[in-house]
């Protein structure tokens, strides 16, 4: 394929036809070859654009510059301008902004963007937009030109590790699976990202879900795969909607269904949607809802690659996963391989959210410290807050203090520094956190969500929340601490799955790094963060206005006061819920443990 | 099973012939692909709002499946649910993001306007309040799902407003 340095979309439809769109393009063509441009920039015709144009248009892209209004006569102006230039002509940007996109913004510097490179840049409803960005080559050369075998070669070279928690090399997976006895042999992408703060899979399948298509289809034709499945969680439906838009789009082209472009090669895919259960991610309880059953986990061996979906072998992999796959193949392991560190490799996208200003979705290369990912891609702590953890790895991993700032992300420091990758969630929390307060949070998360089958995990993750809630409403013991420590030993040694085994890592790494407040809570009655109810009091100071606005926004009707004089809180009227504190302009609630 | 199905109340899905056709349709497009029963619950949850027992039991019977099966599978997924709900359904997200951002101040706000608890709808129908999971915008925390429309970045004070919209 040729390498062009930019592409042009003109918008043609019958509107532009009449407008002389032909002779537009015409033109352009004409004018690239007269200022020696024509090997670098392709003219391409693509539908309408904006709703109501003003005139022709195009958009350029990399960039995304939209123009309209142009006129055959100022098509060596633009030409100069723009390709030969590189300068921006301002008179014929279009006057329509975008709406800013609060997700994904530009990249920042430290982002590269692998997975993410197409989200926002193309039209994920239209096929077309992503075979213009080289789409569905890296499926082509794997039909033509590789045998599974070498496909799965490849894979293993990058050093793809699953991107949905665990972090198994992906290509030996598929060799497993490849491997294992059977003529029937199913697909799965998991799209079920359950894990609350996490949306990089979401945002992938609704800007992007023909990348993470493509890399299904490589999978199967390298591990042998006839019938594939998405499972999507239940809160996703735009993703639903766009991938089987998507699929139906890429069957319509011959890109499912028997003999894919030409080949002996069949595969064809269906979405499946959860009804949210948790424990559905984990891989065996996931396959038993898509065989339309209660999703518990069973126990492996056997693995799915040996018997999996309706007892056939089966691969499993993460949405993130699939979607690197067509860059490892186009662009080839090697330079996959140049990214990230010895063992966790390429780049890894990250859902930040909590106190920081940006809160949104990031791709950084894997080995990047947390400082770098929280101070300079996430620009630091909101309104001038000390930094106090950052939670990683959902409500199976862990919460870590400032002293592991430095600690490089990936899949072996974090689970040394106790907590986990898991998919990419990263929370973080400033300096009015309460870390039981989080750990409670996190097992009343769990303890919900345990399928019940093992006793140690139903019961267990129960007993701790009990203990949990004790300790926030200031009834804590003295004992308490020891007993959290041996519940959640047990917990993780007993438990079946994934979901009974990182549980405790809330509550043990809260334990072994703020174990200062748990104490606090146990033996003062206090909670220094200032957040669990039962151990608060608010209290209005002088410097209160009389203006009644957050008697109006209480809940409970707790203030009383005149206009214009000191209004007073009812503290057993209170519930203690500091919207009062929010509302109040004057700064004369305050909140005192 | 077979006496579940001859007490069906006047009120109940299967009981209304436009609603009992499609359920029908419902199964009659899936009742063959791998997997059929959870397809099929799905589908009527989103299409009907709920399963109640009679359609438990008409589900179980037509894909030719225990009873005690549709069941279970029903009562697992929290999405499944086996009453009517109000006309429209307000969450709010109990994701990290979310519960860090502020959520709980909000459900004391809901709940004091509305007069209602968690879990329950209000008299005239129109409104029942939940708490959800994660909905995945939680760059945009607190965040309150109504329906299928997502509300973010929501203070206590602004909640009247967002209430009032759908309780016409
Ligand atoms: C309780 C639990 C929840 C999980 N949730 C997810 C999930 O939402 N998405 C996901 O890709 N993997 C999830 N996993 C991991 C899967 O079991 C499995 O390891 C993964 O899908 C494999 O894909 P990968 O090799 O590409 O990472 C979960 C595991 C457990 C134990
Ligand atoms: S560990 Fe918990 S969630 Fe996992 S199988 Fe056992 S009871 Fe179910
Ligand atoms: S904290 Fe909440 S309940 Fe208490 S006075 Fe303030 S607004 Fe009212
Ligand atoms: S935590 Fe509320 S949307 Fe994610």
């Amino acid at each position: 394929m040729k390498f062009y340095r930019s592409h042009v979309l003109v918008s043609i439809d019958p509107a532009s036809v009449a407008k002389g769109v032909h002779e537009l393009i015409d033109a352009l063509q004409d004018e690239l070859v007269t200022q020696g441009l024509i090997g670098e920039v392709q003219v391409l015709e693509t539908s309408q654009i904006s709703e109501h144009p003003e005139g022709l248009e195009m958009v350029v892209y990399p960039e995304g510059v939209h123009y309209t209004g142009i006129q055959i006569d100022d098509v060596p102006y633009l030409v100069e301008e723009h390709f030969l230039k590189g300068r921006v002509v301002k008179r014929f940007l279009a006057k329509e902004t975008k709406p800013s996109d609060e997700e994904l913004g530009p990249p920042k510097s430290k982002e590269v963007r692998v997975v993410l490179r197409n989200c926002g840049q193309i039209d994920p409803e239209n096929i077309e937009d992503y075979i213009i960005e080289d789409g569905y080559q890296a499926l082509g050369k794997v039909l033509s030109e590789m045998t599974p075998e070498q496909v799965i070669e490849e894979v293993i070279t990058s050093g793809l590790r699953g991107r949905g928690g665990a972090g198994f090399s992906t290509g030996r997976k598929w060799q497993f699976a490849k491997s294992a006895p059977g003529d029937v042999k199913y697909l799965i992408c998991n799209a079920d990202e359950g894990d609350p703060g996490a949306f990089m899979n979401r945002r992938v399948l609704e800007s992007d879900p023909h990348s993470v298509i493509e890399g299904m289809v490589i999978a199967a034709y390298a591990i042998g795969c006839n019938q594939g499945y998405v499972y999507c969680r239940a809160e996703y439906p735009l993703a639903v909607k766009r991938l089987n838009t998507a699929i139906k789009q890429a069957r319509a082209i011959g890109l499912f269904g028997n003999n894919i472009l030409g080949s002996d090669f069949s595969f064809d895919l269906e979405v499946r949607i959860g009804a949210g259960a948790f424990v559905c991610g984990e891989e065996t309880a996931l396959m038993a809802s898509i065989e339309g059953r209660r999703g518990e986990p069973r126990p492996r061996p056997p693995f799915p690659a040996i018997q999996g979906l309706w007892g056939k072998p089966t691969n499993i992999n993460n949405v993130e996963t699939y979607a690197n796959i067509p860059q490892i193949i186009s662009r080839g392991a090697a330079w996959f391989a140049s990214m990230g560190t010895e063992k966790s490799k390429g780049t890894k996208t990250f859902a930040i959210a909590g106190d920081v200003n940006n809160t949104g979705l990031i791709e950084v290369p894997l080995g990047i410290t947390l400082r770098e990912v929280i101070y300079d891609v996430g620009g630091g702590i909101k309104n001038n807050k000390n930094f106090k953890a950052v939670q990683t790895g959902g409500p199976m991993g862990g919460c870590l203090p400032a002293q592991y700032l430095d600690m490089p992300v990936d899949y072996e420091s974090l689970m040394s520094a106790g907590s986990i990758m898991g998919s990419g969630g990263m929370i973080v929390m400033d300096e009015d956190t309460c870390m039981v307060d989080i750990a409670r949070f996190f097992m009343d998360f769990t303890q919900d969500e345990s399928c019940g089958k093992c006793t140690p995990c139903r019961v267990g993750t129960r007993r701790i929340l009990e203990i949990l809630e004790r300790i926030c409403e200031g009834e804590g013991r003295e004992s308490d601490i020891e007993t959290l420590e041996m519940l959640c030993r047990q917990i993780k040694t007993t438990s079946l799955c994934g979901l009974g085994q990182g549980a405790p890592n809330p509550v043990e790494s809260t334990l072994k790094h703020f174990r200062s407040e748990y104490e606090a809570h146990i033996r003062e009655k206090r909670c220094p963060s200032k957040v669990c109810r039962k151990l608060i009091h608010y209290n209005i100071v002088d410097a209160c206005t009389g203006c009644l606005v957050c008697a109006r926004n209480c809940p409970v009707n707790a203030i009383t006061g005149e206009r214009r004089q000191l209004h007073v809180i009812d503290a057993e009227l209170c519930i203690r819920c500091g919207i009062c504190e929010q509302v109040c302009n004057f700064n004369a609630v305050e909140v005192w443990s | 099973m077979i006496k579940v199905l001859e007490k069906i109340p006047e009120t109940d899905p299967l009981a209304i012939p436009t609603k009992h056709a499609i359920i029908d349709q419902v199964l009659d497009f899936n009742k063959n692909i791998p997997g059929a029963t959870m397809v099929v619950l799905s589908e009527l949850q989103s299409r009907i709002g709920h399963i109640s027992i009679p359609m438990q039991a008409y589900v179980a019977q037509k894909l030719r499946v225990p009873m005690s099966e549709i069941n279970g599978v029903v009562s697992f997924y929290s999405f499944f649910t086996t009453k009517p709900k109000g006309k429209h359904t307000m969450k709010f997200c109990m994701g990290t993001a979310c519960y860090v951002g502020g959520t709980s101040q909000l459900i004391d706000k809901a709940k004091q306007i509305l007069g209602i608890e968690l879990g329950q709808t209000m008299p005239d129908g129109s409104i029942t309040l939940e708490v959800c999971r994660c909905v995945g915008a939680c760059s945009q925390a607190p965040v309150v799902v109504v329906d299928e429309d997502m509300h973010g970045r929501i203070p206590p004070n602004k909640l009247p407003q967002i209430i009032k919209k759908y309780q016409k």
